[in-house]
């Protein structure tokens, strides 16, 4: 039997792991597909390649497609978010002039960092992220704003492509990022820049990326979607046994892909990062999760939350946002195609983001289900239900 | 009449985009601007307050654009993606040739369509020229390595240049592979030995 192509969009990211592992180890020639990597050099460009048919699938940053469904940027068309394919893995840096203004490097809490922050700053803080609508512009705007800045007027948080932003730092355009792994350690590498805190430190399980298809695809493609999630859930479940970081990070080190040394891609995928250009280390746990406490689930909560405060910093309805997005977050699909193949169920398909201290087991249709801490720094718990 | 339409270009290759300039300035009459620094770039093309912005998809910087499709001050104008404003098959084919526009809210599809169609046609050539600029280079360089392999066999085994070109060709005739994958083995393997 021939093997069908699949197309998927993805940019060159550590993060883009589950895609490359899945096409580098045959997990997609074992569902009789054959991913297609397409890789894009912007956020903008992949959504493009999925909406107008380039494509048929696409790593997006988990708040594009609630952003398209409220009809925010360049299009809107219907996206499914089929699964989670990455939680954490942000990191947050400073230019190394902010960095000696705050002192010692690393911060132990967000809170810590926080406040030593709100201490420093004289004028606007400029900080770069990815995009417009990704998790790190989300994640930004909830620690800075829990922390005492309030967004906009003393802080500017612009879109920088992360491939400039050790450039944008080193010219003085900003003061601080966020960006996905290998970025932030490039900026440390390059001695421009001194990472502070990893993303998890602000929210402790945050949905990175998805794995996204247009909603008409999925309608029409059920069986192909179904072999697709299976392809891309049995990688993620691959990345997320002990033991495979550095297997993981020499396939991701090849031309084709990231084009980097393994060791760099090693950091993010261990969570060990060397954190300031003399070479301190910090082990953050978790700071980058595929598989573990159900990060794979599509969690309807976790799209009401980023519409939730994309809508309060727009000024859009927040209630109408949060229901328009729920249901891009395909919980339905992932209990449909997964059960048959061992993915655990959790009961519930909305959970109370932020509400869970420490690691949990929960009623699950089958076997047991572990769920991960989920905090914010500041202690809030987002209730869908109330919202 | 109305004022002709405000089109910045927003590309680093100065070559290239004055070739866009030219061919839309054949399209219609336009006022056309260029940006190719790519710093600041959403403040740059806000300043400038064009009614379209042409950029190539591949450029990382398009997610700065991005930026100005919110648009939060009462002034500013929001600015959207091609497709909202178009048929879908003009977009289609825009993807494809790697044209990515954005056009602001309210001006009238029928305005925009040579622009897209003289930028489609454009960034097609460039395509062209840079896909035969790669076949020129590859077909140098397996002739290179070619040479060398007859090289190799002359000096190894007192060979004509048409007797071990012969050779190379049979080799790979009985191996199933192309005469180039050969050349290129026997080359490795001299390197090693030498």
């Amino acid at each position: 039997m021939n093997a069908t192509e699949i197309s998927v969009a993805y940019i060159p990211l550590v993060d883009a792991a589950p895609l490359i592992v899945a096409s580098e180890l045959g997990f997609d020639r074992e569902e009789g597909l054959s991913l297609n990597l397409v890789r894009a050099a912007s956020w903008s460009s992949v959504r493009d390649m999925l909406v107008f048919g380039r494509v048929e699938a696409a790593q997006l940053l988990s708040p594009v497609p609630v952003a398209m469904a409220l009809g925010l940027g360049g299009v809107a068309v219907p996206i499914s978010a089929l699964m989670v394919m990455s939680v954490n893995g942000n990191v947050i840096g400073v230019s190394n002039d902010l960095g000696q203004k705050l002192g010692p490097h690393g911060f132990q809490t967000a809170r810590d960092a926080g406040e030593a922050l709100v201490g420093v700053l004289k004028d606007k803080l400029r900080i770069g992220v990815p995009f417009p609508f990704s998790m790190h512009a989300e994640l930004l705007y909830y620690w800075l704003s829990a922390s005492g800045l309030p967004a906009p007027q003393s802080v500017d948080i612009r879109t920088v492509p992360p491939p400039l932003m050790a450039d944008a730092l080193e010219a003085g355009e900003i003061d601080a990022f966020c960006v996905g792994e290998p970025w932030g350690t490039k900026t440390v590498e390059r001695g421009i820049g001194q990472l502070i805190l990893p993303g998890s430190a602000i929210w402790s399980f945050a949905p990175e990326k998805v794995l996204a298809v247009r909603t008409d695809w999925a309608d029409a493609e059920t069986d192909l979607t179904a072999r697709l999630m299976r392809t891309i859930w049995r990688a993620c479940r691959w990345l997320g046994q002990g033991g495979v970081a550095t297997t993981a990070a020499e396939l991701l080190a090849q031309r084709q892909y990231l084009n980097l040394p393994a060791e760099i891609i090693d950091r993010a995928l261990t969570g060990r990062l060397v954190i300031s250009p003399t070479g301190e280390t910090r082990h953050y746990p978790g700071f980058l999760e595929f598989y573990d406490g159900a990060a794979t689930f599509p969690w309807r909560s976790q799209a009401a939350w980023v519409a939730g405060q994309m809508a309060s910093r727009l000024g859009l309805d927040r209630a109408g946002a949060i229901d328009k997005a729920r249901h891009v977050f395909r919980s339905d699909l992932y209990r449909r195609h997964l059960a048959d193949i061992g993915a655990l169920m959790p009961g519930a398909s909305e959970k109370l983001e932020g509400g869970i201290s420490l690691n949990t087991a929960v009623a699950s249709q089958s076997g047991r289900l572990i769920l991960a801490q989920n905090q914010f720094f500041d202690g809030r718990i987002f209730d869908p239900s109330q919202n | 009449m109305a004022a002709p339409l405000k089109i910045l270009i927003v590309e680093p290759d100065r070559d290239k985009a004055l070739l866009m300039v030219d061919s839309l300035q054949e399209a219609g009459t336009y006022d056309i601007s260029l940006i190719s620094e790519m710093s600041g770039l959403s403040r740059r093309v806000s300043e400038r307050d064009p009614d379209m912005v042409i950029i190539d998809i591949t450029n990382p910087s398009r997610d700065m654009i991005e930026e100005l499709t919110l648009a939060t001050g009462p002034l500013e104008r929001p600015v959207a993606m091609l497709v909202d404003q178009s048929d879908d098959s003009l977009t289609k084919a825009a993807i494809e040739a790697g044209v990515s526009a954005y056009v602001v809210d309210d001006v009238r599809p029928e305005r925009i369509r040579p622009v897209i169609q003289a930028a489609i046609t454009r960034f097609n050539m460039f395509r062209r020229m840079r896909d035969e600029l790669a076949e020129t280079k590859r077909a140098l360089e397996e002739r290179k390595v070619l040479d060398r392999a007859k090289g190799v066999l002359m000096k190894a085994r007192g060979l004509s240049e048409d007797e071990a070109y012969g050779l190379l060709r049979k080799t790979a005739m009985d191996s199933g592979k192309k005469i180039t994958e050969v050349a290129a083995a026997l080359v490795t393997a001299a390197d090693l030995l030498s």
